[in-house]
């Protein structure tokens, strides 16, 4: 019988004055009994709007049937056949502009916690069974990977499932790519990207960190060597800054260098770890992303007492998961919106003391389908705060670009792909994820990572 | 991969290393260099290409113990393996093909970046005088190796232990004044002996490169921990660099944002020092 209660089954969590002090998990996941609660509250519905709204088309209505029966195992398998990360995915999607916001229960109410269930059943399985990884044997056919982020994992995983003998190659001491370096522990415990790792290098992958393709080899380099095709993964790791006066006083930070001194080089544990990180007293943070809200709230852990989220849109325009924005409210984030610095302002020796900022009004619709901000006259003000982080985006890294011949790519520098294949203008080259799309997510990028594996495969068949 | 083959100790505060990596040996060129992790859970520090031989298929960087991490990398010997070793990185140099005669400055560790490209310059053949200097006697480096490579080799001290007495901006002075004509000047050492010399360069309009060594962390251009202001425009050292123009460079806004972390990194000095002492004490 269907549940037809109109509110999601809650997931338990840190209490927000404990969790923002730690860096563990916020949300502590379903039970066995809450998940088939929520599962019973989808309704099967025949046409499916579910999985179109899923960009990898995960058969929602099936895995949810099956933890309604409490076929866990079974769940998790289904989820599967189409993603390779699920406990990952379960935890990082926009599931409230994906699948969840076509879901037929989410007229009247709630949706259905798909997401919730997805990481239920990926968690159960985690814990409950040990992965049976067996080796395809090797069609002796060599494939490299650049980059270690969703899109290079999930590429790889199939490459090898298929019998290439498939090598990942990634600039960090460490693969992982954003789920490492970027998302702090504390939204995706490392731990569940350590066991996709682990379960990569079961089935065959090599994983060879510390190299910077363009740099000790180039793409022709890894033909030569005899990789008979090449993926390029490498993400969108360029920072964007404002271009404003004072960005470069001491206390400014790229949300990557902030987030990866904490999360990579664990600066969290300073000086047990000998990377350090300023956080500051007072912490304003530029954007309105995931990223935003990563660092603003990673800021808050470090100590910061008051830690302000500056976006010149209003809340409605914010490109954050929803749950996220609502998690750093409850952690005590101060929400500064319809507010764009104009000036970062440092003290005598160089410190930033402050972030000059003006008021917005919201005016016509622009190109991104969003009402534009403007500036309103005479609204400037300052925000006393000793650290700026600035979160308004990232590129795609031109080492490979510039360092491949014929390679073409966007203006703003996203590698130029076949979107059937994922093919680039070199043959037998292929590329995903945010080095081609910008920077997206990760369901995005794991999907174009299988995607092009595919095209891969066919590519050497019929070579 | 990165095993340590050799370890000499070229003055007391400085370290050589040649380093097995045969691969990175085989693209490096001069200007470059690499990331080095210690250890597990080790800092990502920068170090200068110092020499590369592509047929030993080693790296050789020359390194001065300033801070936790590099005391640390000191205490590795021979046959030890490095946790990370990741290069080459950053921009090779470049020198136009009319360069004729150019006048190269190290000061103090900064002979170690400076001699692979005085070595380039000469394999060009190019003429180069160098100027190298140093607190005194024991600290400067690479003396040998320089002359080898240079027309002139003119060597300072602040305290007159060696050479001349005083800094290499003297020696710099003087030879503009005597009537030398260089295309280039090349100068690496401390931020404020960079800056000194480009304000001298600057009266002349001489062309002057100078390498920059920001605060890293990835060394890919993934982060912006190392931006330097070059004529008014934001540039990545790790990508862009670390060569640039040096009459170009806010070298105020480079020695400020050196220092971002001085109070953090002597408590992890302390701390290191601290349990050396108490190992130590437990190892007898
Ligand atoms: C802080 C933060 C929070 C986010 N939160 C979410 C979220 O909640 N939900 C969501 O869906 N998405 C989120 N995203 C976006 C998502 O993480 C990315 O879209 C996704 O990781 C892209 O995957 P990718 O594999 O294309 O690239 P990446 O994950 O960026 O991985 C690229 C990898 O390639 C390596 N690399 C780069 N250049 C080279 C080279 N030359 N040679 C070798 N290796 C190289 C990099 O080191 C990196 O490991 C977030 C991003 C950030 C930064
Ligand atoms: C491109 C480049 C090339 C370099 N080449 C050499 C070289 O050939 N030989 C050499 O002796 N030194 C070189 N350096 C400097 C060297 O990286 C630092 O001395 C080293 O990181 C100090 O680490 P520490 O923990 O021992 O000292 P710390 O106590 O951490 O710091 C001491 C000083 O080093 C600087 N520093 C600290 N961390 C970093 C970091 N991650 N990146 C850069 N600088 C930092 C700080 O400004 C500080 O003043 C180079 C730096 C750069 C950017
Ligand atoms: S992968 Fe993401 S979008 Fe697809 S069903 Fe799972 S949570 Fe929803
Ligand atoms: S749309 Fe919602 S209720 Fe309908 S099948 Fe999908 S998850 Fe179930
Ligand atoms: S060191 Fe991170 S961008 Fe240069």
């Amino acid at each position: 019988m269907a549940n037809m209660s109109l509110k999601k089954v809650q997931m338990p969590e840190q209490e927000p004055n404990v969790r923002n002090k730690n860096f563990k998990e916020v949300a502590l996941g379903y039970e066995e009994n809450m998940a088939v609660e929520e599962a019973e509250r989808c309704i099967q519905c025949k046409n499916q709007p579910c999985v179109e709204g899923c960009p990898v088309h995960v058969k929602i209505p099936e895995f949810i049937k099956l933890i309604a029966n409490r076929d866990f195992e079974g769940a998790y398998q289904k989820i599967k056949e189409t993603n390779n990360l699920p406990a990952i995915c379960g935890r990082v999607c926009p599931q409230e502009s994906q699948c969840e916001s076509v879901c037929t229960r989410g007229k009247k109410g709630e949706p259905v916690a798909i997401g919730r269930l997805e990481r239920f059943a990926a968690d159960w399985h985690m814990k409950s069974k040990e992965d049976k990884i067996e080796k395809t044997a090797t069609n002796g056919k060599k494939v490299a990977v650049i980059g270690s982020g969703p899109a290079g994992l999930s590429c790889a995983g199939d490459l090898a499932k298929m019998g290439y003998d498939t090598t990942i190659f990634e600039a960090f001491h460490t693969p992982g790519g954003v789920l490492m370096y970027g998302i702090p522990e504390f939204r995706l415990p490392k731990e569940i990207v350590q066991k996709e790792i682990d379960s990569l290098k079961k089935l065959g992958v090599k994983i060879e960190t510390n190299m910077v393709i363009g740099k000790i080899l180039t793409i022709d380099d890894l033909f030569d060597m005899g990789y008979e095709a090449v993926f390029i993964g490498t993400g969108a790791g360029l920072p964007k800054f404002m271009g404003i006066p004072g960005e470069n006083l001491n206390g400014v930070y790229s949300a990557n260098e902030f987030l990866t001194r904490i999360n990579l080089m664990k600066a969290y544990d300073f000086p047990n770890n000998p990377t350090p990180v300023k956080v500051g007293k007072k912490v304003a943070v530029v954007g309105g992303g995931n990223v935003a809200m990563d660092a603003a709230r990673s800021a808050k852990r470090m100590g910061a007492e008051e830690v302000y989220i500056v976006y010149r849109r209003s809340e409605e325009e914010m490109p954050a998961r929803l749950e996220e924005i609502h998690h750093a409210k409850e952690e005590g984030i101060i929400f500064k919106l319809l507010t764009n610095p104009v000036k970062i302002i440092g003290d005598e020796s160089g410190n930033v003391k402050g972030i000059e900022c003006v008021n917005m009004v919201l005016g016509e619709v622009d190109e991104s389908g969003r009402r534009r901000p403007v500036e309103e006259k005479g609204s400037e003000h300052i925000i006393d705060v000793d650290t700026v982080i600035i979160a308004i985006g990232q590129s795609p890294n031109p080492l490979i670009t510039s360092t491949t011949e014929g390679l073409e790519k966007q203006k703003w520098g996203g590698i130029i792909v076949n979107e059937e294949t994922l093919e680039t203008s070199r043959k037998g080259v292929f590329a995903g994820g945010d080095a081609v799309t910008g920077a997206a997510t990760v369901i995005l990028a794991m999907g174009a990572g299988k995607k092009a594996a595919a095209s891969i495969h066919k590519f050497l068949s019929e070579k | 991969m990165n095993e340590i083959l050799e370890k000499k100790q070229l003055n007391p505060t400085v370290k050589m290393m040649v380093i097995n990596a045969p691969l990175m040996a085989k693209k490096a060129k001069p200007g470059q260099f690499v990331i080095v992790r210690i250890d597990e859970n080790g800092e990502r520090i920068p170090l200068t290409i110092a020499d590369y031989d592509s047929e030993k298929g080693t790296i050789t960087i020359i390194f001065q113990e300033v801070g936790m991490s590099t005391k640390k990398l000191g205490t590795l010997n021979v046959g030890d393996r490095l946790h990370d070793f990741a290069g080459p990185l950053g921009k090779p140099v470049e020198f136009s093909k009319d360069t004729k005669r150019v006048l190269a400055i190290g000061g103090g560790v900064g002979v170690a970046p400076l001699y692979p490209k005085v070595k380039m310059l000469n394999e060009m053949k190019v003429s180069v005088d160098s100027i190298i200097g140093g607190r005194s006697a024991e600290y400067v480096i690479l003396e040998d190796e320089m002359k080898k490579v240079s027309e002139n080799l003119y060597i300072t001290t602040d305290d007159g232990t060696k050479g001349r007495k005083g800094f290499v901006t003297d020696v710099l002075k003087e030879l503009i004044e005597k009537g030398n004509k260089y295309d280039e000047v090349i100068a690496i050492g401390p931020l404020i002996m960079m800056k000194m010399v480009c304000n001298i360069t600057k009266e002349y309009n001489i062309p002057t490169m100078v390498s920059m060594n920001p605060i890293m962390v990835d060394g890919t251009g993934m982060c912006g921990g190392c931006r330097v202001t070059v004529g008014g425009e934001t540039k990545f050292a790790c990508v862009d660099g670390p060569a640039f123009d040096g009459l170009k460079v806010d070298f105020d806004e480079a020695m400020r944002r050196q220092n971002m972390y001085k109070d953090m990194e002597k408590k992890a000095l302390e701390k290191y020092e601290h349990e050396c002492k108490l190992g130590g004490i437990l190892n007898g």
